[in-house]
């Protein structure tokens, strides 16, 4: 049990005290395996995650090649491009990047952050990781079915994503649909952990308002995420019971290759509405968590205190609640009720205004700061470029007449590769840095570290750039090939052929990441227990890395805010959150 | 969409009580706690479980909203065709409401500390929960003999998929009330099951509550309701 | 130092690739001019925030970098700064959001006197149908749709007898005339767009959609799907002619009406 002896007279005893029973694992398998601790759970998490990344890697290769040198490759089909596509972008929004995130970093974060010994839930939140697990075997299982994986697109629209138009109808649509559904049950349970622990489980002095900004994230993307992915569950099982069972919900009369098939009435725009409620809030449960990390990591490496914390945590709070409101931009031109657009569009501008105030505040935490440029602040820096360039491109698509020539082409594809794709993942990378000292107790390689950024960012940035000037020639997205269009230049296959290079070489940098990762397991500096004089709570454990409930016998009190650093009059640039301020003479 | 929204709005409303009570105009750099004035970290007194189950609730009124809404916008088409709904579902209703009254009765014995009477309502609870899902079969056998198929018309189909996913649900909370039968079976204190039992009958409540919900959405006389609103808004 | 120069690289980079590049619009041939102008607007606005900020932070990389006895100021907030901020934001949203919705206004109000002409997808490949003499457009269904009435018009519907059936072949416009399309489709949902028309809108089977715009330039231009629709997408294309209304009218008068197609396999099925 937990040392309850620390509490003063008149103080609230956090209410884990008396409700988590410490796990204490017996044998190996239930230390590495079958385990309740969170930061291994974490780990389970990031590796699987990482591992199916990896294929989603693989796959945007594969897509590059065909797009940049069409009909050279045999091996590459028409059908096959559209699974490689279908594949890489499910792959990379739902089993990488959420998983990864909330998985991932929620895991090992959220009770470290707020001074907890562990999850509130242990075994729901190793079950969560088993089905995640499953979900991802079935995902890859759709691989080697019959007819391939689906190749409906990430967006699964029906009524194509259930006709033989499209690859994988026999297989491949239902094992990603079954695999969705499995995902997002795991999620539930991990999801409830992430929320209830930063709800009850805070340490004594942890106060909301005293929380890093990267609990903050995670924990108002969990909310999001517990809210929206109802809607994709619901999408999946009725698009399940067309497939399958052979109703209509979405299936209206049909005329396939001249065969009448026996739906009709249903409605595919019902479908896209579901998709979107969980579609929109689903960018932000990747984007949340990437800002609650950046605004640490900024604010770690630039040696100075977030600017306008409280606005931060405002703007997390306004930017959650308004991402249910703004689903239907991804549908101006769905054919919904066009009147839509004018309610869409404008709460969908309103959203850029918390988010350009995040940016501000990232920007004015470097002024007058004492920059490091260690690997995670590039990271940061890089994440703060392409994230306002893809936010402000959003500014393009969220206004409905500008979305009407672009939606659709390439111009979107470059967004949200910057936006949601770039970005966060520069996030996870710097992350990755950051925190993998505490988590293995040594260093990752300087040296190849800034290689892998250099690169990465460089390299994404040429990827990404240029490619939104294809979608303003009007280059449409998801095409096998541009093929002889009259309005098409000679040229844009030459910017294909030079965007792919540059994709080629940025996959390349992602090995020598790879190899850093395992090359410092064994070989990286010895890192301390507090290698970036980080305030944090995590930094301050007794252990590195941290032990079975963390804290050794006692809990961390918190007698400060998370951005104690170069406080005026200190004798160091930090303060941890748990050093009790020193007696004022009386 | 428009329910889902308002119940979202419900559920914002709660976060936003909650909220207000975290001090968020607080400025935290000034406050620098010496040991005698940490404040409490805003934790509710209530146990975790607690609020998990409100969170995990909160989820499954998402869903099940969602799915309403799904089921309004289908109404629309001029394919629904409605279809009686069996006379036995008020005869399960019924089962479920004793259900429900039964782990009432066993979380008032568990507060009492009659550890026998808990055992006594967690088993009739569980047994009457599992005579619902058979009526719920039953129910299902009597449309399909009648011709109702599942893929004849939306309206059966949403029948189908909104009392099937309400029985798995209750599937769910069955293993939960076994699991927290065999605590008692095993012959804990009543300390230590009172929660438990507490969380089961919470949860049986809420599912009977969705369940009158569900029960008199699919009921022919929405369907005429709805039809009478439409058209007075039209 | 490297660092600060890098971010001022991509910043004025981006800007140069953006002046410089070869890959831009079509020109346009349609009455939405306003969209271009939209367009040209925001990438004014977004522009100059965006070389506003990165020439920001790659200022501060270089002049607050980590140097020995430097050390960072306490600063939590400020206030006025943080609602500058955020009024000035609020701003620019309103000076792009403004126009934006007085052209999508536009976009969606058919003007009285715009022609009717019915757009109808399948996989994979556009089909088109006129009104005929009586400018009126018969009812149609999916349901109706048979090898002999690819279209499914109702056979009972006296309006549908002279529609005018264009299967898979080019659909031509008069200039200058505003036409409103009717887009329907019988299996999956598409997508209508002339990059050079800069007007898009999806066809979903089930129901009716429009999309309006008058044709301002004459040429051939290319009709491209661009909403996933399975294995052949990328090949779904048509050709819009636009020529002068003589020239269209004789087009007009060369193609078949539904009632003659029909009588025709009709023909077709007794000889056999």
């Amino acid at each position: 049990m937990v040392d309850t002896t620390i509490g003063a007279a008149g103080v609230i005893q956090p209410a884990e005290v008396k409700d988590v029973e410490l796990y204490h694992p017996k044998s190996w398998v239930t230390k590495y395996v079958f385990c309740q601790d969170a930061k291994v759970i974490a780990i389970q998490y990031a590796i699987t995650a990482l591992g199916i990344g990896l294929v989603a890697l693989v796959l945007s290769w594969l897509i590059r090649l065909q797009l940049a040198f069409p009909s050279s490759f045999s091996a590459i089909g028409p059908t096959d491009y559209l699974q490689f596509i279908t594949m890489h972008g499910m792959i990379m929004v739902i089993y990488l990047l959420t998983a990864l995130f909330l998985g991932g970093f929620g895991n090992y974060l959220i009770p470290l952050m707020v001074g907890a010994r562990d999850m509130v839930f242990p075994y729901v939140n190793m079950l969560s990781y088993w089905v995640y697990l499953l979900a991802v075997l079935v995902l890859v299982a759709s691989f080697f079915m019959p007819g391939g994986p689906t190749g409906a697109g990430w967006t699964l629209y029906p009524p194509q994503a259930i006709l033989s138009g499209t690859p994988g109808q026999d297989w491949g649509i239902i094992l990603m649909l079954a695999s969705l559904i499995l995902f997002i049950i795991g999620f539930t349970m991990g999801g409830l952990n992430y929320v209830v622990t930063v709800l009850q489980a805070r340490t004594r002095g942890m106060t909301m308002m005293r929380l890093p900004l990267t609990v903050w994230g995670i924990f108002m993307a969990t909310v999001l995420a517990l809210l929206a992915f109802p809607a994709l569950f619901v999408g999946c099982v009725m698009m399940l019971f067309d497939r399958i069972l052979g109703t209509s919900f979405f299936m209206p009369a049909i005329v396939e290759m001249g065969q009448h098939l026996k739906y009709g009435g249903g409605s595919p725009l019902l479908f896209q509405h579901l998709f979107w409620f969980f579609g929109h809030p689903e960018v932000y449960i990747v984007a949340l968590p990437a800002f609650g990390i950046v605004s640490d990591l900024i604010s770690t490496h630039a040696r100075k205190n977030i600017f306008g914390y409280r606005m931060m945590v405002w703007a997390i709070i306004v930017i959650g609640a308004l991402s249910f409101l703004v689903w239907a931009h991804h549908m101006y031109v769905s054919g919904m009720n066009p009147y839509f657009g004018f309610y869409f569009a404008t709460t969908t501008l309103v959203i850029a205004i918390p988010t350009a105030i995040k940016v501000y505040n990232w920007v004015l935490t470097l002024w007058r700061g004492d920059i490091h440029l260690t690997v995670p602040m590039l990271f940061a820096l890089s994440f703060i470029v392409t994230f306002v360039n893809g936010g402000l491109t959003g500014l393009f698509l969220g206004n409905p007449v500008v979305d009407v020539p672009l939606s659709d082409t390439m111009f979107v594809v470059a967004h949200f590769h910057m936006v949601m794709g770039m970005a966060p993942i520069f996030v996870i990378f710097g992350a990755i840095y950051h925190w993998y000292p505490k988590v293995t107790g040594r260093m990752m390689n300087e040296a190849l570290g800034q290689f892998h950024f250099w690169v990465s960012f460089l390299g994404a940035y040429a990827i990404y750039f240029p490619m939104h000037y294809l979608g303003l020639l009007g280059v449409p997205r998801r095409y096998f090939e541009m093929g002889d269009m009259a309005f098409i230049p000679q040229s844009a296959t030459t910017l294909n052929i030079f965007i792919t290079m540059a994709a080629l070489t940025v996959g390349f940098a992602q090995m020598v990441f790879l190899f850093n990762l395992i090359w410092s397991l064994f070989w990286g500096k010895p890192a301390g227990s507090n290698p970036w004089r980080a305030t944090t709570l995590e930094w301050q454990t007794p252990e590195t890395p941290p032990g079975h409930g963390n804290w050794g016998k006692e809990l961390p009190v918190v007698y400060r805010w998370a951005y104690d650093y170069s406080v005026p009059g200190a004798k160091e640039d930090f303060v941890p959150q748990n050093q009790p301020p020193t007696p004022r003479a009386a | 969409m428009s329910i889902t929204l308002l119940l979202l709005a419900v559920i914002g409303a709660i976060a936003a009580w909650w909220l207000s009570q975290q001090r968020l105009m607080s400025k935290p750099w000034l406050e620098v706690g010496a040991i005698d004035d940490v404040r409490g970290t805003g934790a509710s007194p209530v146990p975790a479980a607690t609020v998990g189950l409100g969170v995990f609730l909160a989820v499954v009124v998402t869903l099940f909203a969602l799915l309403i809404s799904a089921y309004f916008m289908r109404m629309q088409t001029a394919d629904w065709a409605q279809m009686p709904a069996p006379k036995l579902l008020w005869f399960n209703t019924g089962l479920l409401i004793l259900s429900s009254v039964a782990l009432q009765y066993a979380q008032v014995a568990a507060r009492r500390g009659r550890m026998e009477d808990v055992a006594g309502g967690l088993v009739a609870g569980g047994l009457l929960a599992l005579a619902f899902m058979a009526g719920q079969l039953l129910a299902w056998q009597q449309l399909n003999a009648e011709g109702y198929f599942l893929a004849t018309n939306p309206a059966n189909a949403f029948f189908y998929l909104l009392t099937g996913l309400h029985g798995l649900h209750l599937l769910g909370g069955l293993v939960a009330l076994a699991l927290t039968a065999d605590k008692v079976w095993r012959g804990l204190e009543p300390g230590q099951v009172r929660l438990s039992v507490r969380l089961c009958a919470i949860y049986w409540h809420f599912l009977l509550a969705l369940w009158i919900v569900l029960f008199t959405l699919l009921t022919p006389w929405v369907g005429d309701f709805a039809t009478i609103c439409r058209q007075l808004l039209t | 130092m490297t660092t600060a120069i890098i971010l001022v690289l991509v910043a004025l980079g981006s800007v140069l690739f953006h002046i410089l590049s070869p890959w831009w619009w079509t020109p346009i041939a349609s009455n939405w001019g306003y969209i271009d102008h939209t367009i040209n607007l925001t990438f004014w606005i977004t522009g100059f925030v965006f070389t506003a900020i990165i020439l920001f932070t790659a200022y501060c990389v270089f002049r607050f970098r980590h140097q020995p006895g430097r050390q960072a100021i306490y600063n939590p907030e400020n206030k006025r700064l943080e609602w500058w901020l955020t009024i000035g934001t609020a701003v620019g949203v309103g000076a792009l959001l403004a126009p934006g919705l007085f052209v999508w206004d536009q976009f969606v109000t058919v003007p009285k006197g715009a022609s009717e002409v019915e757009v109808i997808a399948q996989q994979w490949q556009w089909n088109f149908r006129l009104p005929g003499e009586d400018g009126r457009l018969g009812a149609s269904d999916t349901r109706n749709v048979s090898s002999s009435n690819p279209l499914g018009l109702n056979p009972n519907d006296p309006n549908g007898r002279d529609d005018v059936v264009i299967e898979g072949d080019a659909l031509h416009l008069p200039l200058g005339k505003p036409v409103k399309l009717l887009l329907r489709s019988i299996d999956v949902v598409h997508s209508f767009y002339v990059p050079e028309f800069r007007a898009k809108m999806d066809l979903v089977p089930g129901v009716v959609t429009y999309v309006w715009f008058t044709p301002t330039r004459t040429g051939t231009f290319e009709t491209l799907c661009t909403e996933l629709c399975g294995a052949a997408h990328y090949n779904m294309r048509a050709k819009v002619v636009v020529e002068e209304a003589s020239e269209y009218q004789a087009w007009v008068r060369k193609q078949k009406t539904f009632a003659q197609l029909s009588a025709r396999t009709r023909q077709a099925k007794g000889t056999q």
